[in-house]
């Protein structure tokens, strides 16, 4: 029975060990911020953080994650709104909203790492897909937010 | 085969007429305000069927049209709220119940026959006729870019009764005359006495009055809220994880289902094994249907596993050799020898080409495309005795409640539908299918709330695609290189037709259907002989309504093929279609803001290339420049996309720019990847490594210019899809000299 941290809560969950995270948090946690898009790891709806790295939940079993620290997008908003969210809706990003759980956690895990991203870097690590083709104002957030974030 | 006008329109009533049964009609005495009154929580207290209003004067507008992020929910919000004078901080949006008051008239207006401005279908008594069926069947539905064309008048009005009304309380209350009482901001103020009352300590006396019959509506000049950029209603709870889509819906002790159902078109269920699947982790029940079976487990991912595992056997239908290749040559047959419909026939472009002359003639082909919504396809149902409850991400409401009602042969009034948002539409989720699924399935498990999803696989490979079509072109110019003769058929399946039988199997359709001809037969420029025909084609492949249906692939054929004619003419691409726009000064402007945006006289290096295009559609002009660099290893990078719209008057612009970049990125989806391709009856693709999506890596840059010109408002959700693919190309024939004439540009090897 594997245990896990869920956005600082430990949950023990009584489910088979192939089990993927994404239906562990949705079906059985009911944090249903996170998205099923493929199912395949070709879409990043799914993204989550697992120990801060980004993760698509839904190729990522249950046993993968024992013991770790997983932060979904219900975590992120504290007293405030985060920055990156925040960013989100002063460029007025999100169309359907369906892809953008999955945007905004690549994107808070990019900026961990790389608090004044290029273009360049964006590209490489933002792989996910938005069928409403929001990317042009996501690019443009993401800019944003690191620099809300980099002057504190 | 031309059918005559009369004999269309009769037909078209007839077949209308069958879409009535079991429907309520609108009881001509009947309260409409008692329609939203129903859903009133919290002392809310409705005005009229679009608003309540409750002690706190918080203001909920009834939403009868999907929000799948084109932004209707705000836009609907401030049409009434504009005329209401309310504090735009205090509006929230609520989705409509099903009722006929809240029918898309617009909808099914456009679906007539020539309604494209050129026959002037709009304005006839047919027309007419179709306005007053769509409100008798509760045509409550969200598509062909309808939603503002259809709620610029009622939902204004609506702002402007409900202000009516709280300003007659307010003066009987205070005993003056009316005419002494403002409205702002959702307070009134007695302009003698300076006194006060809130729209909340109004809202009940006030829904008790009479509403006026045409209240006055605002001055343009004096709009508040119309022509801002108001932020949309929904984009926070999309940032934060707390937006509830379909797929999200959540009842106590719900279960879910997954489906394994026959990979072929057609195909049915012949046989499988149950007993191995009972007990398997989970599974609460497996249920047999029609085209195969759904597991029904206590978590979706039980279910999923349960499904696949299942031994079970299919019936092909008869399908089981279809295959693309099959398929693009009966359409090469039917340019060859059907029997087209014609839709436009200027002059006589005939009697041109039996005299010998320098033809110039092109054949054009697309294939089949998918809406891969980003939200798989979902629906939860619950069923007791006769009363069914649906929770879905939907376009059209009415139909998915009488679907439910027919399977569980109840009446209309026992089915509840409740629209989440959606996860992106694009025309698939006006489809009744997963409805139909998801009830039939409840029912097997009478009492339980059942959420059935669909893995993206299912999705895929059971889409109703935008239909494979074929066009071919010969053209005569004149001594000045101008066109003097077009002729144009094109061959393809007809969405309509598909739609209507998947409803009404018995319904035969073999009439005339706008969305197959739309985008070329009523194309703007003066050519004197001109001939544009339809050859509709009977295949076993679902076709449906794909963002911008057939111009979106009309517009691709025609716009290249008219480059093609200023390439032989040896003349400017944009200058020769300015040539042929004298009698649309509106099309003119928007082609002329379009060149000037993107500097269209400036040489561009060699390697680089720029193609135009210019489009109506569903009201609105569109123009459109594309930028692209041929890459070292030869292939094609698309680096700007300049557009310009006039889609008449604009209610927020700055979700009309979104819409427009989103648009485009979807059409330059299709146009670079998009190809839904079919091997022994079977959809070959599956997933997105399969079929590709531009993503931030290959992102133009996008610019958006709206240049509104005062002509009637158009609709915008599709408006900026056609253009692309075009000016698209027509940019890689600037810089290569190689003519695209078969989408997508991966199948030509220009793809990185
Ligand atoms: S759902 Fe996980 S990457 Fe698409
Ligand atoms: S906003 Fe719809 S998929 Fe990204």
């Amino acid at each position: 029975m594997p245990a896990i941290k869920v956005n600082g809560e430990v949950r023990v969950i009584d489910i088979e060990d192939d089990t993927p995270l994404l239906w562990v948090l949705r079906d059985t946690l009911g944090l249903v911020g996170t998205k099923f898009g493929c199912g395949i790891s070709a879409c990043g709806a799914c993204t989550v953080h697992v120990n801060g790295e980004p993760v698509r939940s839904c190729s990522t079993t249950i046993a993968d994650v024992a013991g770790k620290e997983i932060s979904t997008i219900e975590s992120l908003e504290q007293a405030e709104l985060h920055p990156v969210q925040q960013a989100w809706i002063d460029h007025q990003v999100p169309q359907c909203g369906y892809c953008q759980s999955g945007m905004i956690m690549a994107t808070t895990a990019l900026l961990a790492e790389k608090p004044d991203p290029t273009d360049d870097d964006i590209d490489a690590a933002i792989t996910n897909i938005c069928r409403c083709g929001t990317y042009a104002r996501i690019r443009k957030a993401i800019h944003a937010a690191a620099k809300t974030m980099r002057e504190g | 085969m031309a059918m005559s006008r009369r004999k269309f329109l009769l037909t078209t009533a007839v077949a209308g007429g069958a879409l009535a049964v079991g429907y309520v009609a609108l009881k001509p005495e009947e309260d409409t305000r008692l329609v939203f009154q129903k859903t009133a929580r919290g002392g809310e207290v409705a005005l009229n069927a679009w608003i309540k209003i409750d002690a706190t004067g918080t203001v909920t507008v009834a939403a009868p049209r999907a929000e799948m992020g084109q932004g209707i929910y705000t836009a609907l919000a401030m049409l009434v709220a504009e005329e209401l004078d309310v504090d735009w901080k205090s509006v929230r949006v609520e989705d409509a119940p099903v009722h006929p008051v809240y029918a898309n008239r617009e909808m099914l207006r456009a679906a007539l026959p020539f309604e494209d401005g050129y026959h002037q279908g709009e304005n006839t008594s047919g027309a007419q006729f179709m306005g007053w069926l769509a409100e008798m069947l509760s045509a409550q539905g969200t598509g062909g870019s309808t939603s503002i064309r259809d709620a610029w008048e009622p939902m204004r009005n609506a702002g402007a009764c409900a202000r009516h009304m709280l300003v007659t309380a307010a003066a009987q209350k205070w005993n003056v005359p009316a005419a002494d009482c403002q409205a702002a901001d959702g307070v009134i103020t007695h302009k003698g006495s300076g006194k006060t009352l809130t729209y909340g300590d109004l809202a009940t006396s006030a829904s008790s009055l009479m509403p006026p019959e045409n209240p006055p509506l605002k001055n343009a000049a004096d709009y508040k809220l119309i022509g801002k950029a108001v932020p949309r209603l929904d984009i926070a709870d999309k940032t934060t994880g707390r937006a509830i889509f379909g797929v999200d819906v959540k009842t106590d002790g719900m279960l879910h289902a997954a489906v394994n159902v026959a990979p072929v078109m057609g195909g049915s269920l012949k046989s499988y094994d149950k007993d191995a699947l009972g007990g398997m982790p989970g599974v609460v029940a497996v249920v047999a249907l029609p085209t195969g079976i759904a597991v029904v487990a206590d978590s979706w991912w039980h279910a999923k596993k349960a499904a696949d595992s299942a031994v079970i056997e299919f019936n092909d239908g008869g399908n089981g050799s279809l295959s693309s290749e099959g398929i693009y040559k009966l359409l090469e047959e039917n340019i060859q020898s059907g029997d087209p419909f014609t839709y436009r026939n200027d002059g006589d472009a005939e009697e041109v080409f039996e005299h010998n002359g320098d033809d110039i003639i092109a054949n054009y082909q697309v294939p089949y495309l998918a809406h891969a919504c980003m939200e798989p396809m979902n629906c939860t149902a619950r069923v007791v005795g006769d009363n069914v409850e649906i929770w879905m991400p939907n376009q059209a409401p009415f139909l998915m409640r009488y679907l439910a009602s027919r399977i569980v042969d109840t009446d209309v009034e026992n089915v509840q539908v409740y629209t989440t948002y959606l996860g992106g539409g694009f025309g698939r989720r006006a489809e009744g299918d997963l409805a139909e699924q998801a009830v039939r399935i409840a029912m097997a498990v009478p009492g339980k709330t059942v959420k059935l999803l669909w893995s993206r696989e299912d999705d895929m490979r059971h889409d109703m695609y935008r239909p494979a079509a074929r066009s071919m072109f010969r053209a005569r110019l004149d001594d000045k290189g101008r066109p003097f003769a077009w002729f144009n058929r094109i061959a393809g399946q007809v969405p309509t037709k598909s739609f209507t039988q998947r409803i009404f199997d018995f319904a035969t359709l073999d009439m005339p259907d706008n969305t197959s001809s739309e985008g070329s037969a009523d194309m703007p420029y003066a050519i004197p002989n001109l001939q544009v025909q339809h050859v509709p084609v009977t295949l076993p492949v679902p076709v449906g309504f794909w963002r911008s249906v057939g111009h979106s692939y009309n517009a691709f054929f025609t716009e290249s093929f008219m480059d093609e004619l200023a390439v032989k003419a040896g003349q400017d691409p944009y200058k020769y279609r300015r040539d042929l726009l004298a009698a649309h000064p509106d099309y003119l402007a928007v082609l002329d803001r379009v060149a000037s945006e993107a500097d269209w006289d400036l040489p561009m290096h060699s390697g680089r290339g720029r193609g135009i295009a210019l489009h109506e559609s569903f009201g609105s002009l569109v123009a459109q420049v594309a930028e692209v660099s041929v890459l070292p290893d030869d292939t094609i990078q698309l680096d700007r996309v300049i557009c310009v719209v006039d889609c008449g008057r604009v209610i927020n612009p700055d979700t009309v720019v979104a819409q427009i970049e989103g648009a485009i990125v979807f059409g330059l989806s299709a146009a670079l990847y998009g190809d839904i391709t079919l091997t022994d009856g079977a959809v070959d693709q599956g997933n997105f490594p399969d079929y590709e999506m531009v993503r931030l890596n290959n992102m133009p840059k996008i610019e958006v210019h709206l240049a509104p010109s005062g002509r009637p408002i158009g609709g915008i959700g599709e408006v900026g899809t056609p253009p692309l693919a075009p000016a698209l190309a027509n940019a890689i024939f600037n810089a290569t000299g190689k003519r695209v004439r078969e989408l997508p540009l991966s199948k030509a090897g220009l793809v990185g």
